[in-house]
């Protein structure tokens, strides 16, 4: 992994757009997340979290606007059908290898024990020794404390494990960025813990990571920088301390009273 | 009973059993390979393919396997340009056509359940395939072949049973498999009871190897469903 220039943002999206049908649900975010920023994205539903960090590792394809991993700009070009498309898929699954992604809903392969699927991408995508990769995700397992369920499939584990497996299958690929799909937000409450647990030792590792989150708490005290996104605009966005104790828009003041009384 | 004549029967009859088992062999491994393609074509999301493949489906499952037969038996040769052609010398021969019959039969067929087998994967997971930089084709070997052959196993295996039995039809177009010496018999001793139980208990034999081969094959394709009690969806009795 180089290190990119230091006033190079790690990652960025510039002026993105996308509408599904009649329904535009990015109005042109531009967005730079710089070497070990931990930034969480909070917007009420609807308001186009998910889809800005989809179309982040063209999950999505912007309509407009333009994503750039390390200083690479990703080519798009709008293809026979009048949708956008990207030039070169091997470019998009290079890039996808640096931008690793952490789903709501843990998006584990079923058929698969948990190293299985740790080691799957080292292994088949990124051509490391079998043995290697073997030896790594059991370190990883480790690390967010899973090793025991090494063998398991995912249908055995709670919620809160095959999320901690998931971010072990994501750190394996040696990612520049990592991104969080609202990872706590399809577990029991208790089971949050766990998982936001993980997510704090990897930010005190100065990882990048981008987080969709409705967790609050998790945002104030483990990001650097919050975005508040409003139907499909980034509203406003600032350190955590300023943005939570004194918001400018009335939008985020609704947002955040909602979340407290909750 | 007549058991001497049972057995004399039964053992006239087992001498259908290589054919059977040859016609049943290569028109499914035919049948699937021709399967795989069009259940791709469906999928392609390309309108032409997709149609294509849509209205093989739909003739093939649409009429009786017994007029499919018959059409390539007397109807193919009605064509000089086929009786010209380098496939006649196979097209004349009643096993070539009685396979190629079955062949495009178990092909629209499979394909229907080939693509359940590769719609139900879920999208997540061919999702979190795509976020770990795994290309296309890396996906459908490694995430979507394995999921949807467990899921497409039980009615493939269908599918499987129903050729083996179908081969039967082959008898019309005088290939002397296991019906057809039955019919043959019949003619001779006008005994036909004895002589189609034996014939049916051939038949029995042969799908229930191949419905425990099947059964088989389905624990050791799926790990992750053997070492749990019940099934998802099946409630637990009470504790």
């Amino acid at each position: 992994m180089t290190l990119a220039a230091p006033n190079q943002p790690a990652i960025s999206g510039r002026n993105l757009r996308k509408r599904f049908g009649n329904l535009e649900v990015l109005k042109g975010i531009s967005l730079d997340a710089h070497e070990g920023d931990v930034i969480s994205i909070l917007g009420a539903s609807g308001s186009g979290k998910s889809t800005l960090l989809r179309c982040i590792n063209l999950l999505e394809i912007p309509d407009e606007g333009e994503v750039v991993v390390a200083g690479e700009t990703i080519a798009l070009s709008t293809g026979r059908s009048g949708r956008r498309e990207p030039v070169d898929r091997a470019q998009v699954d290079r890039i996808r290898m640096q931008v690793a992604m952490v789903f709501q809903n843990f998006n584990l392969w079923s058929h698969m024990t948990v190293i299985e699927n740790v080691i799957e991408a080292p292994v088949h995508v990124q051509k490391r020794p079998r043995a290697m990769a073997v030896e790594e995700a059991e370190a990883l397992l480790e690390k967010v404390g899973i090793a025991d369920k090494r063998d398991s499939y995912p249908a055995h584990l709670s919620g809160g494990q095959q999320q901690r497996a998931a971010i072990a299958r994501a750190l394996a690929m040696h990612p520049r960025v990592m991104l969080f799909d609202e990872p706590t937000s399809a577990l029991d409450p208790e089971l949050v813990g766990e998982v936001l647990r993980v997510m704090r030792t990897l930010a005190a590792e100065g990882r990048t990571m981008l987080v969709v989150t409705h967790e609050t708490g998790f945002a104030r005290e483990v990001s650097n920088r919050v975005v508040f996104l409003n139907q499909g605009v980034i509203e406003e966005e600032g350190k955590p301390a300023d943005v939570f104790a004194a918001p400018k828009s009335e939008r985020l003041r609704q947002f955040l009273s909602g979340h407290l009384r909750a | 009973m007549d058991f001497d004549f049972l057995g004399q029967t039964l053992l006239l009859l087992l001498g259908g059993v290589p054919l059977l088992l040859q016609l049943a062999f290569f028109s499914i491994a035919a049948g699937a390979v021709f399967a795989v393609l069009l259940a791709l074509m469906r999928l392609s999301g390309n309108p032409v393919l997709d149609h294509a493949a849509r209205s093989y489906v739909f003739v093939f499952r649409g009429t009786p396997l017994l007029v499919q037969i018959f059409l390539i038996y007397y109807g193919l040769g009605q064509f000089p340009e086929i009786r010209q052609s380098f496939v006649w010398p196979f097209l004349r021969q009643p096993y070539w056509c009685a396979l190629l019959a079955l062949t495009l039969n178990t092909a629209a067929y499979s394909s229907e359940i080939i693509r359940g087998g590769i719609l139900s994967v879920p999208f997540g997971q061919i999702e979190a395939g795509r976020a770990c930089g795994m290309s296309r084709s890396l996906i459908f070997r490694r995430i979507t072949v394995p999921q949807g052959l467990r899921v497409a196993l039980p009615a493939y295996g269908n599918e499987i049973i129903l050729m083996t039995r179908s081969t039967a039809l082959a008898s019309v177009i005088t290939l002397m498999e296991v019906t057809g010496i039955a019919s043959k018999i019949i003619s001779e001793t006008f005994r036909a009871v004895e002589v189609f139980v034996c014939a049916g208990a051939i038949y029995l034999i042969l799908n229930f190897a191949i419905s425990r081969g099947i059964a088989l094959l389905e624990r050791r394709l799926s790990p992750q469903t053997r070492e749990r009690a019940a099934p998802a969806g099946v409630p637990e009795p009470a504790r």
